[in-house]
């Protein structure tokens, strides 16, 4: 027997679950998974994004997979679409930085400016913090 | 509840399960674990999405990418490339979902496009063995609106105003069965759900009931509470196993949660629910059959008066509706009456669901506002007829319906105006016929299955129907007399007029509706002995045509029964006597030079 706040309840914790059948609003994380990316651990990457997001309980959050984006000497990468469209983007991406940017960016809606490319005069410089 | 990153959806309908779908679920389970990947996507089996056709149809989300006809040996590459490298394959993808490489969302499909789902609103979406899903989408939130907001007059008023009617298929008003039922004095109600799909061809209650159980067991408490009725029965076909296996699930998820049951919501409304099976026996689709064959008895049909809202079940008042009905109405009590009246036609409201058979390129299942012309549906969601051939008619209603020709092409869909041209609505069967079916065997077909399903009550449906058939029988054999069409249509009247139950009453309308728009064909058959569509095999010969035929001897070899002789360099010759008519010839003839006559 369950109560109808308990059904409101399943209702809603279902929702969130089903909610990739009709597209969610929120954060979309993609993750580069082609040869380059994998070879370079996006795997692990991608499985602790799920995992943290999972473990924060956090809702409107929608990881994908896609191709290789072309800058394979920066893999894994990570890109983060906010809701308003806005496309930030993480290069050579480990479970640990991962995990650090599913709290801070998804969760707070702070970037992590260390994950990101620095770009100078046009060159594309590696992040320094390793 | 574990967060995937990608939900793969499989139809688990009969259709798409008889091509294989169950297999499909247990490869790809094991393909994720080989990758590694299993606690990354969920697999969702799902009810009908309408496709048979093309089925096993599977759909995955996000991205919302639309595979058709996956086979086993697919699973690896399409989990390599899908779900592990993330790209779509593109040579699985439904042909019409692809524009440009660029993947189109269902909703654009031809197929889908002018389709309104309400009472599919679930099936294809939710994991109909799941009642959180049920939950998710707005489930049994309209009974609970009811329970706390509304008084069972409240109830029967919004029918009235959304002003649905019957969906089995004469299209008698929910509100007034209801209201009759309210009213009538018992001390015991009892609420039956009509899920004895009995047409040839027809299935859309199977794949509600596969698709979205929880969306009748809701309309039934929904039902009870307005004739205030405490006990449900939902009468369905052992044929449909699955259907009844979810419908099993489904009401044990209800009374685990206390849906089902006593106090329901804590309020003072209980009520429960049983299944009973059917054998399959057509007459049982006529509710006052239904009502003996849930009663334990033989199914054979009472006669009417008393109605079953005074005296049905048990001789206790009794609302029966069929399953498509109640799949409407938890929606209708969400969105309102004004939201549903709005769909549809001025004296038809809602949408109607149908089994789209016969030679359209799609086949399948599609539910279309009211309204919609045959035309539409033939055309744009059917995709038209195949290999070039023309429209000749379509048959709604089953064995109880009639055609309509290619004249009413743009008839707009609704109870009154199909009723107008000599057929039904009937619970949703949809037969497309072009030129190469010959209409006298269609009508022979439906009396053949009416004479096979008549419970032989009473005289004019047993006797009446048989000695139809016999004449149809006679003149597809070339056997037909001047004054045949007038003995049948006299014959077709009385049966119409004296039988007891809807079985027979409607049993004559394909003779009929066949008479009145392709009499010149009942002519052909019983005038000239030919068969304008090449069907009946006593009308029709093959011959060779003498300045085609090559004289190369295979048709000769080919033939089963050696009746084709000939010498090199002159035509060839079938004996007209010994020949069984199977076409071998026609077919084996690389010149195109033996044709139907």
């Amino acid at each position: 027997m369950k109560s109808l706040k308990e059904l409101e309840e399943i209702r809603k914790r279902t929702l969130e679950n089903i909610n990739l059948r009709k597209g969610r609003e929120g954060y979309r994380i993609v993750v580069g998974m082609a040869t380059c990316g994998i070879a370079a651990g996006a795997r692990p990457v991608l499985t602790s994004i799920m995992d943290e997001v999972n473990k924060l309980d956090l809702k409107n959050v929608t990881v994908a997979q896609t191709g290789c984006i072309g800058a394979c000497r920066f893999e894994p990468m990570v890109e983060v679409y906010s809701p308003d469209g806005e496309k930030v983007t993480y290069i050579k991406m480990n479970p640990e930085k991962a995990k650090a940017m599913v709290a801070s960016h998804i969760k707070d809606g702070k970037v992590i400016d260390d994950y990101t490319m620095t770009v100078i005069d046009g060159k594309v410089i590696d992040p320094v913090s390793e | 509840m574990n967060f995937y990153r990608s939900q793969i959806l499989i139809c688990g309908g009969t259709g798409c399960q008889s091509s294989g779908s169950i297999e499909l679920v247990n490869t790809l389970k094991k393909e994720f674990k080989k990758h590694g990947i299993e606690n990354e996507i969920e697999i969702v089996v799902t009810g009908c999405f309408g496709l048979c056709e093309l089925g096993p149809v599977v759909i995955v989300y996000p991205e919302g990418v639309f595979y058709s006809r996956v086979e086993v040996k697919d699973i690896p590459e399409l989990v390599e490339e899908q779900f592990v490298k993330g790209r779509i394959l593109k040579r699985l993808v439904y042909h019409e979902s692809m524009d440009e490489d660029k993947v189109r969302s269902l909703t654009d499909v031809e197929f889908f496009k002018k389709q309104r789902r309400v009472a599919l609103r679930n099936c294809g979406v939710i994991n109909p063995e799941c009642i959180d899903e049920y939950l998710a989408f707005d489930g049994y939130k309209a009974l609970e609106k009811i329970l706390f907001e509304m008084t069972p007059d409240d109830v029967i008023q919004i029918m009235k105003e959304a002003g649905l009617r019957g969906r089995g298929g004469a299209g008698f008003p929910v509100f007034m069965k209801w209201q009759f039922a309210k009213n009538a004095i018992g001390d015991e109600k009892y609420v039956v759900c009509n899920a004895d799909e009995g047409d040839p061809g027809a299935f859309m209650d199977r794949s509600i009931l596969e698709g979205d159980p929880h969306s009748v067991i809701e309309a039934m408490a929904i039902a009870g509470f307005a004739i205030g009725s405490n006990q449900g029965y939902i009468y369905v076909r052992a044929e449909y196993p699955i259907a009844v296996k979810r419908l099993c699930i489904a009401i044990n998820q209800a009374k685990e949660y206390g849906i089902l049951g006593k106090n329901i919501f804590g309020t003072d409304f209980s009520f429960d629910l049983d299944i009973r099976l059917g054998a399959g026996a057509f007459v049982c689709g006529e509710e006052t059959a239904l009502l003996n064959s849930v009663e334990g008895k033989r199914g054979t049909p009472r006669p009417k008066p008393p109605f079953p809202a005074n005296k049905g079940l048990f001789a206790k008042p009794t609302i029966l509706n069929n399953v498509e009905t109640f799949a409407n109405i938890p929606i209708i009590i969400l969105k309102g009456p004004e939201w549903f009246a709005e769909i549809g036609t001025e004296k038809s409201h809602g949408t109607k669901v149908f089994a789209l058979g016969g030679k359209t390129n799609n086949t399948g299942l599609v539910e279309i506002p009211m309204g919609t012309t045959l035309r539409e549906i033939v055309y744009d969601i059917g995709g038209g007829i195949p290999n070039g051939k023309k429209f000749k008619a379509a048959q709604t209603g089953g064995p109880s319906g009639g055609c309509i020709p290619a004249e009413h092409l743009d008839t707009p869909i609704d109870y009154d105006s199909l009723q107008q041209i000599g057929s039904i609505m009937g619970s949703g069967g949809l037969i497309i016929m072009d030129e190469d079916n010959c209409m006298v065997d269609i009508a022979r077909f439906f009396m053949d299955f009416i004479v096979d399903e008549s419970c032989g009550k009473c005289t004019p449906c047993r006797v009446g129907t048989k000695r139809m058939l016999e004449m149809l029988e006679r003149i597809t054999q070339g056997k037909g007399e001047e004054g045949d069409i007038e003995r049948l249509e006299h014959l077709a009247y009385e049966i119409r007029d004296a039988s007891l139950c809807g079985l027979g009453q409607t049993a004559p309308n394909p003779v009929l509706s066949t008479i009145r728009y392709f009499r010149d064909e009942y002519e052909a058959h019983i005038r000239d002995k030919k068969c304008p569509a090449g069907v009946c095999q006593a009308l029709l010969s093959y011959v060779i045509l003498k300045d085609k035929c090559k004289a190369c001897g295979i048709c000769a070899k080919k033939c089963p029964v050696n009746c084709i002789s000939g010498k090199p360099k002159t035509p060839y010759e079938i004996d007209q006597d010994q020949c069984i008519k199977c076409g071998t010839c026609m077919e084996a003839c690389p010149f195109g030079a033996i044709i139907k006559a």
